[in-house]
């Protein structure tokens, strides 16, 4: 009895709180930090504005993407509903829902989640005057996806024991045995996995065992991710790491410029200096498309494209927007010349990496 | 010898009774509740039923082979440890004079909720080659402390972060027992260890197993823990799936691998906790427990319990207020999440509530109307508990896209989730606990012309209320930091603490992660501190 009591009492109180919840829920939503996209933005650029309501798969963090998004209805006049998640749980998500996905946009953390659903055929063309704004080397063959914003692979060194003369001119340098014990990857990271298949294009299958093999002599260690790593350069735990170049950047706001670890471009233009990207694609079953297509407009619009150069220390995608002056920039870096869309045999590096136990 | 025997024969009674046909009204419910839990497998099934030959290859090479041994090593080893220590602080904090033990019971519980994905990065954090402690110790010249990746680190770090899995198990059958076999064994000239071992002990084999066997499948589910210490479980292995090739079909060959290691391990367990009887048999009053006097044992009592809320709770709350404090130097602002605190709050009460329903007609079933078919009903609910997160979240979209699509991504959605990702923890709970009540009191209820729902309204449940508070108790705490669930099932926009913290981790924003772990903390502490002054009150 007593217990029965507690129960419902506990009910009552809970579904009040929902009320509550529920009822402010809106107030309660956390406000952009600081300098948001609306403050720094012009319209240059900006689409027209259009109405409708949209929901969008982020697989892009709240903290890094939220801001902007927050920004779309004011901007725009599209409603944009965002469940914010892990870019391949979310792909995986998406494929299970297939059809009857609630998703209008998928907007990836990297362009292989985009490209598995390319696949499955759950994406529809982008209008031309999308993919126009973007260079083709970052977007999709079919035109169903699009980068939003590129981040290059680079080398995060730790200064404290190094400095950029004492980096090799090119990542095979890496395989030297002096490197050994010194060295982390994250190999189940994507980009890392797009850096492998850029490697087997551009140089052969061949070329990219031997270079797995070398690392893998070096005792390398592993890391779960592109954070987790380069916090282990900076304390030291590794001298060096191959990952996104970005990730600094966020390092340095939170912990300050005494953060041990800077990026280091690879100067011969091999694939160490790869550029990958963040992008967007619109479902088939979008039940708005022109709503959808304002959406991806508008992360290609001026004012977006400045809030990723700015705001997340990316590289835009739109030529004319200016990058951050810490970050090398597009014209500089010595990028191989890869089409993005040659890097979906995924299988083939996945299948490479199993092989020699690095999977 | 004698004295022990005599002691024992006490608590065990007649077998091999044939159990009584259960009402519909029992067996019904508890048959839907594990028919629910039956959708991950299902899925499974049907995801699997496309897997080619290179999956099967996959599969079968010797690397997956070697590291689902590893697993399973993992997955003994941080159950025997966490057994001793929750075993060892539970009769400390329930039976002994420890001083603040009020306190304690609570203190000890709470590193239950400390996320593993946070845990793991606070250890990394400390106790690094190059972390916390180094950093402290460089002037002595300490360069590089020795690795704590790979086994040991993961196998310290769930151990920390899910020993009070046993704690709470084993507390509730502590608090519940009957004195009078530990008395007769004490008068009859038996001392306090060799009663402990072989009196109260014994006692508890259903407690402890029922806390191992969470602490078992919890480390074959976790994801955070083990990625970040580096250790390749077999989780990790089903997360590099979806990660790198978007292969569900690999994936779900993977999990089904999995299920097979659950199987066998629920096997072991339900063979670990035998079919004696716990209950008293005998007439008698109920008589406050007896308090044994630690002496001067009190200083290394206490030294135990001090070292291990240090490492489990002190720890992540002090790494996390540094990285906040370390945020704001550098310019961050304080953001604080009431939102998603409440919403984490409710959510959480929500499911516990639920769950705590559900287990009830399950635990009834399997200890009452003991049969192959009760049995299996039990061991089913067990299964979501053992997969990771993301295979039940992907189950669940599955179905819940196809066949209630109107629930779909709603709050109710969300809450089944969570039903059949924990309900063996309310399960398991309330069936430690039902075993100790003997089955003549709903008898003699029956007898006087009592229902058999009224019969458990007013005397199986709450005669339970000990074990099913201490369930509750386990479930909302592990509600409030479950994530890939919560990501994908949730209504859109509904942000809890646990997303907050993911969202900004995953991009390595740790000073404003500080914020919602801290609040997850200080959240889940309110229901424990309840539940720590309705034991004192109830005793």
């Amino acid at each position: 009895m007593n217990l029965g009591r507690r129960i419902s009492v506990i009910v009552a109180g809970a579904s009040l709180v929902g009320l509550l919840v529920t009822s402010c829920a809106p107030a309660a939503a956390p406000q952009p930090a600081g300098k948001t996209a609306g403050t720094s933005q012009t319209t240059t650029g900006a689409p027209a504005k259009s109405s409708g309501v949209i929901t969008v798969y982020s697989g892009r963090a709240k903290g890094l993407v939220g801001p902007l998004l927050d920004q779309v209805a004011k901007d725009i006049g599209v409603e944009v509903r965002v469940r914010y998640g892990d870019t391949a749980q979310l792909a995986a998500a998406i494929l299970e829902e297939g059809n009857r996905t609630p998703a209008d946009v998928f907007f990836a953390q990297d362009a292989g989640a985009l490209g598995a659903l390319s696949k499955a055929g759950q994406l529809t063309k982008l209008p031309d005057n999308i993919l126009n704004r973007v260079d083709k080397k970052f977007q999709s063959v079919k035109g169903e996806w699009v980068g939003v914003s590129g981040r290059a692979r680079v080398v995060a060194y730790n200064t404290q024991t190094l400095k950029e003369a004492d980096l090799p001119e090119s990542i095979w340098g890496f395989t030297d045995p002096k490197w050994k014990g010194r060295i982390g990857w994250p190999p189940t990271n994507g980009s890392f996995q797009a850096f492998v298949t850029a490697m087997r294009v551009l140089e052969g299958e061949a070329k990219a065992r031997e270079w797995l093999k070398g690392i893998q002599a070096n005792s390398p260690k592993v890391y779960r991710d592109n954070t987790t790593a380069i916090q282990a350069v900076a304390s030291g735990e590794v001298q060096v790491a191959f990952i996104n170049h970005y990730y600094l950047f966020g390092q340095l706001k939170e912990k300050g410029e005494y953060f041990a670890a800077r990026n280091y471009y690879p100067k011969k233009g091999d694939v160490g200096a790869l550029m990958n990207v963040a992008g967007a694609g619109i479902l088939s079953t979008a039940k708005d498309k022109k709503a959808a297509e304002a959406f991806v407009e508008y992360l290609l619009s001026d004012g977006a494209q400045r809030y990723f150069a700015e705001q997340t220390y990316e590289y835009p995608m739109v030529q004319w927007i200016p990058t951050d002056p810490r970050i090398l920039p597009l014209s500089q870096i010595q990028a191989p010349n890869i089409d993005l869309t040659n890097l979906d045999d995924l299988n083939g590096t996945l299948k490479l990496m199993q092989e020699l136990g690095i999977l | 010898m004698e004295a022990v025997r005599l002691a024992l024969a006490i608590t065990r009674r007649d077998r091999g009774a044939r159990p009584p046909r259960p009402p519909t009204l029992i067996l019904a419910p508890a048959v839907l509740v594990a028919a629910a839990m039956l959708l991950p497998i299902a899925y499974l099934v049907v995801r699997t039923a496309g897997a080619g030959e290179d999956a099967i290859h996959l599969l079968l090479r010797g690397r997956t082979l070697q590291v689902l041994a590893n697993t399973a090593l993992l997955a003994l080893t941080v159950t025997a440890a966490t057994s001793v220590l929750g075993v060892a602080l539970a009769w400390l904090t329930v039976r002994t004079d420890l001083p603040l033990r009020r306190l304690w019971s609570v203190l000890l519980v709470l590193p239950l909720v400390v996320p593993s994905y946070v845990g793991g990065f606070v250890l990394v954090a400390a106790f690094g080659p190059r972390g916390m402690l180094q950093q402290v110790l460089a002037p002595l010249g300490v360069e590089r402390l020795p690795d704590i990746y790979g086994f040991p680190g993961a196998m310290v770090a769930l151990t920390l972060f899910s020993y009070p899995y046993v704690l709470l198990s084993v507390r509730g059958a502590l608090a519940g027992m009957d004195p009078s076999p530990e008395e007769a064994a004490r008068s009859l000239g038996c001392d306090l260890r060799s009663t402990l071992l072989r009196v109260v002990l014994p006692q508890l084999r259903p407690a402890i197993a029922a806390g191992a066997l969470l602490v078992a499948l919890y480390t074959l589910s976790d994801f955070g823990a083990v990625s970040l210490l580096q250790f390749e479980s077999f989780t990790y292995q089903i997360y590099i799936q979806y990660q790198g090739s978007f292969d569900r079909t690999l994936a779900a060959l993977f999990a089904l691998v999995l299920v097979c290691l659950t199987v066998a391990v629920l096997y072991a367990e339900g063979r670990a906790r035998g079919r004696a009887k716990y209950y008293r048999s005998t007439v008698g009053s109920i008589r406050p427990l007896p308090i044994v006097p630690l002496g001067r044992w009190r200083w290394p009592a206490l030294a135990s319990c001090g070292l291990t809320v240090m490492a489990a709770l002190a720890l992540p709350i002090f790494v996390l207020a540094f990285w906040l404090v370390q945020g704001m130097t550098a310019g961050q602002p304080l953001q604080l999440v009431w939102g998603p605190a409440l919403n984490s709050a409710y959510a959480s009460s929500v499911a516990t509530v639920v769950i705590v329903a559900a287990a009830i007609p399950v635990a009834i079933l399997a200890v009452r109307y003991q049969s192959p078919l009760s049995a299996l009903v039990e061991r089913t609910t067990y299964i979501g508990f053992a997969l990771p997160g993301i295979v039940v979240a992907l189950a669940l979209v599955f179905f819940g896209v196809r066949y209630a699509t109107p629930l779909y991504q709603t709050l109710a959605m969300l809450i089944f989730a969570y039903v059949v990702r924990f309900l063996p923890q309310a399960v398991g709970a309330a069936r430690a606990s039902l075993l100790q009540v003997s089955p003549r009191m709903e008898e003699a209820a029956r007898s006087l012309g009592s229902s058999v729902p009224g019969t458990m309204a007013r005397i199986t449940i709450p005669l339970l209320r000990r074990g099913l508070l201490a369930g509750a108790g386990l479930v909302f705490l592990t509600v409030m930091k479950e994530l890939p669930a919560t990501l994908i099932l949730s209504p859109i926009g509904f942000e809890t603490l646990a997303t907050s913290i993911w969202s900004t981790t995953g991009e390595g924003l740790f000073a404003r992660a500080a914020v919602p772990a801290l609040l997850l903390i200080l959240v889940s502490f309110i229901p424990m501190a309840f539940m720590a002054m309705d034991d004192q009150s109830g005793q």
